[in-house]
């Protein structure tokens, strides 16, 4: 499973990275938004997909899932959550102020090294 | 010694504090007795019993860079040279400079240049004497770029600026290779060491990027280009730096470094062809200028490369000869410049087509040039120093013997002819200079000023420095036992010691019969100089080597210019492809290179059904991110993918991930259709077919390596997980059961601290970001 799961990342890598060279703002917020699924999926196959109990103690058993990418998980969920949010609320007002979504036309000019 | 080194440097702190009162007392005044102090210093150690001093002051002695001092023959020249022309220049300056100049910066950067040129001549250290070395090229720049407002001084300075400097640098990394051949900074123990150095297999660098060092900054050929547009700097700079101090550095270091490469048969080769083409080049070139100052220029051009092809031949009569000529083409050249000084100064104008027939009017001024042009021809008189050392500079050529390989050999037999051809351009040019101002008509309406004689200051440093001609002319003597021959003993050994100079050397003298033919054709073409003008008008034409120059920087600009454009296109697309390609090249390059890819199949948890089916369903979602054309479309379907996640988070016992992602998931999607209203509508991609194979190479390339760098690492674990301390301690330490809690609150608590400051600090900047705007009328 482990092998599956790290083609599914890099399948998600791959997506995002496409969307990511796109022209339009949405496209690239969205590979972004791929791109953190993936690396989650990615640390967490790194502690093994063991068939064990979660990780929450319970008398008696002493099998359990690895703990600690998950709490690695957890802040980069929040982490990248955060920069998604601040990316979406740029973009908005990117595009009110410019009124266009086209990395092409959001180019600098007159600062341009000619 | 450092004293004298320093004193200059620190004396020019106070000088903008002088300056200020220059309303009643001229700022050079007071400068004028610095140069004074240092020549009257230095004078005592002139006298036949002459030995060698030492000095050391620590800098960083952890490096082994020190302020060692040594004076020897040649320094105590130099320093004799720059200290005593200096308060001439500086005494002249006063008369030369209106108090209206902005004499503070003057003076300033005179003084900052003479105590760089100090250092450099009496530096044994060679990253002390670099470090000097590059402080003359700067207060140079500063010095010749005196009158900003005018354009051409501007280029001249940067034109100076990138040549000279450029030649620092490879003589820098001559000195680091030097000092990392014999393991010592210091030149004299390295000339004890010079069988290292010879042996070594850098020995062809080391030459090669000393020599560029020294030929920049004496203005050989290819390099001279920069000092007839030095001649923008006022008079008393061309005189004092381009004619006497500065360029003469160039011809210190290879007389310094002589000892160590005279065997050296590369050596004498390009030191003496370089000084030779340089000779006949200037000489030739200077003939056909029409400013004043460009004909002192390409005369220094030529003189300073007849030194140089002394300093390579490196015979004992050459050596002698060449330390002659420098002290004699400094009094006469320096004499020279001053009087075309005030020339200008009296005329208001340079050109010497313009002017003529001065003689009655400024009969001081032309006995001074009568002097210095005669003595800087070689006229055969013995009141002029010129010819004895022009004299022995032919007798050096002739003096040569055969080298070793063929084209020493060959060189050997060319080079009094020459010599012969270089000098009688120098006469032709003399002449011209002489003549061409004092004598032919008078024709005044063309001036714009009255000519009248100069004032007597001015007028003082000239006659010093004419009086030193006539003086070492008549007794040469007196300067050759007291400090010429251990000028010549520093470069060649204690063998010069005795040299004579003689004025007679006989009718059956070769020298002399070079010294007859020089005068006799140099005469001839004088007189008939209006019918050659086609030809010097027609040599360099096109093969100018100045709009060489100018071709060459304005190509590097272009050509830099073209290839930033090339890739600083501000396309962030383009940025980030040229990123990620980078990426994943390297990472496969190395990952392949150090055999980095394991593929191991065991160990591997089971493939269940419901499993695949998410994972299925998560691809299809991925790609069709790409391929969908709506704004709700697409971020249903990464919603799709967020969903997939947080199930996946089920499926391997994660619950808290599972929770998160659930509750983000759903944020996020809410978000994306807060902002989809707002947002134009997706396009169809409008990518050629160039770019879109180029964005499948790079985004599946790097899909692929994230695959395979997933399985290898998890093919190839080399430890345990620490896993197991957390379930351990997390009661007992943490009092918690629910491990991945206890982990982000206790174990690693900062890592939380901080996850919530960014997004405290993401939430204000959101609010920031719609609340605040500067600009009212957008939205």
């Amino acid at each position: 499973m482990e092998i599956i799961i790290s083609i599914l990342a890099g399948i998600l890598f791959a997506t995002a990275i496409y969307n990511l060279l796109q022209k339009q703002l949405l496209r690239i917020i969205i590979g972004t938004v791929l791109l953190s699924h993936g690396a989650h999926l990615f640390i967490l196959t790194m502690g093994e997909l063991k068939r064990a109990k979660p990780p929450i103690l319970i008398e008696g058993i002493k099998d359990y899932v690895d703990p600690l990418p998950q709490a690695l998980i957890l802040t980069s969920i929040v982490i990248s959550f955060g920069i998604t949010s601040l990316l979406l609320v740029l973009t908005y007002r990117a595009i009110k102020e410019n009124k266009t979504d086209d990395m092409a036309q959001l180019r600098g000019e007159e600062h341009e090294y000619e | 010694m450092i004293f004298t080194v320093l004193i200059p440097l620190l004396l020019a702190c106070f000088v903008p504090l002088i300056s200020k009162i220059k309303d009643k007392i001229h700022t050079g005044i007071f400068v004028f007795f610095i140069p004074l102090a240092i020549f009257l210093y230095y004078i005592q150690f002139v006298g036949s019993d002459f030995t060698t001093v030492n000095q050391t002051v620590d800098w960083i002695p952890a490096l082994g860079i020190n302020f060692d001092f040594y004076l020897d023959g040649l320094s105590l020249l130099f320093v004799l040279l720059i200290s005593g022309i200096g308060a001439l220049v500086v005494l002249y300056s006063i008369y030369y400079l209106g108090k209206g100049e902005r004499l503070g910066h003057f003076y300033v950067y005179l003084l900052m240049f003479m105590s760089a040129m100090l250092g450099v001549v009496l530096s044994d250290n060679i990253f002390v004497l670099y470090t000097f070395w590059e402080l003359t090229s700067i207060s140079s720049f500063l010095l010749i770029g005196y009158w900003h407002f005018n354009e051409r001084s501007r280029y001249g300075a940067l034109k100076s600026m990138l040549i000279t400097v450029f030649g620092g640098l490879s003589m820098f990394g001559a000195f680091i290779l030097l000092s990392v051949i014999t393991g010592t900074t210091s030149i004299q123990s390295m000339i004890e060491q010079k069988d290292i150095i010879l042996n070594s297999t850098y020995l062809p660098f080391i030459l090669v990027l000393l020599l560029l060092g020294a030929f920049t900054k004496s203005a050989q050929f290819p390099f001279h280009i920069w000092l007839p547009d030095a001649m923008e700097a006022p008079t008393p700079v061309s005189a004092y730096l381009h004619s006497a101090t500065m360029v003469k550095a160039g011809l210190f270091l290879v007389a310094r470094f002589s000892p160590i490469f005279s065997g050296y048969e590369w050596f004498f080769i390009i030191v003496s062809i370089v000084g030779i083409v340089t000779l006949c080049w200037g000489s030739y070139m200077a003939v056909r200028q029409t400013d004043l100052k460009a004909i002192l220029a390409f005369s220094t051009i030529s003189q300073l490369g007849m030194i140089m092809a002394m300093l390579g031949f490196g015979t004992e009569i050459a050596v002698y000869a060449a330390v002659f000529h420098i002290l004699n083409h400094a009094t006469f050249k320096g004499s020279l410049f001053m009087v075309a000084g005030i020339v200008d100064h009296e005329t208001g104008t340079r050109d010497i087509r313009k002017l003529g027939g001065l003689l009655n009017f400024m009969p001081m001024t032309a006995t001074l040039a009568l002097f210095g042009t005669f003595s800087m021809a070689g006229v055969p008189l013995p009141f002029f120093n010129g010819f004895y050392s022009k004299e022995l500079f032919f007798d050096s050529s002739i003096d040569l013997t055969a080298g070793i390989s063929g084209f020493a050999d060959f060189l050997v037999q060319v080079i009094p002819y020459l010599a012969v051809f270089g000098s009688i351009f120098t006469f032709v040019y003399s002449m011209y200079f002489f003549f061409g101002v004092f004598g032919g008509k008078k024709q005044f309406n063309l001036l714009p000023k009255k000519p009248h004689e100069a004032p007597i200051g001015m007028l003082i440093s000239p006659i010093v420095l004419v009086l030193g001609v006539i003086i070492i002319g008549l007794f040469p003597n007196l300067v050759n036992g007291t400090f010429l021959a251990h000028a010549a003993d520093a470069i060649k050994g204690a063998v010069t010691a005795d040299q004579h100079i003689k004025f007679w050397h006989g009718w059956d003298s070769p020298a002399f019969m070079m010294s007859l033919i020089v005068v006799g054709i140099g005469t001839i073409l004088t007189f008939t100089r209006k019918k050659w003008a086609g030809v010097y008008r027609f040599l360099p034409g096109k093969l100018s080597l100045f709009k060489f120059y100018d071709i060459v920087l304005d190509k590097l600009n272009s050509v830099s210019n073209g290839v930033t454009k090339q890739y600083m296109t501000g396309s962030l697309r383009l940025y980030v492809a040229i990123i990620l390609g980078t990426t994943l090249t390297l990472t496969f390059i190395t990952m392949g290179a150090t055999d980095g890819f394991t593929i191991q199949f065991n160990n591997l948890s089971d493939v269940r059904i419901i499993d695949l089916s998410v994972v299925l369903i998560m691809i299809v979602a991925a790609v069709g991110t790409i391929f969908a054309r709506h704004n709700v479309a697409i971020i249903l379907i990464a919603g799709v993918v967020g969903y997939g996640v947080a199930v996946l988070f089920v499926i391997y016992r994660a619950p808290d991930l599972a929770l998160t992602q659930l509750v983000i998931e759903t944020v996020s999607v809410v978000l994306f259709l807060l902002c989809f209203y707002h947002m134009p509508k997706l396009r169809k991609r409008d990518e050629t077919k160039r770019s879109k194979a180029v964005n499948i190479v790079i985004s599946v390339g790097f899909g692929a390596l994230m695959t395979i760098i997933g399985i290898s690492a998890h093919s190839s674990k080399w430890f345990d997980s620490i896993a197991n301390y957390f379930i351990e301690t997390s009661y007992k330490l943490g009092g918690g059961h629910n491990i991945v809690n206890v982990i982000l609150v206790d174990m690693r608590g900062f890592d939380t601290l901080f996850e919530i400051t960014v997004l405290g600090i993401a939430a204000l900047a959101i609010f920031s970001l719609i609340k605040l705007k500067k600009n009212k009328e957008a939205d």
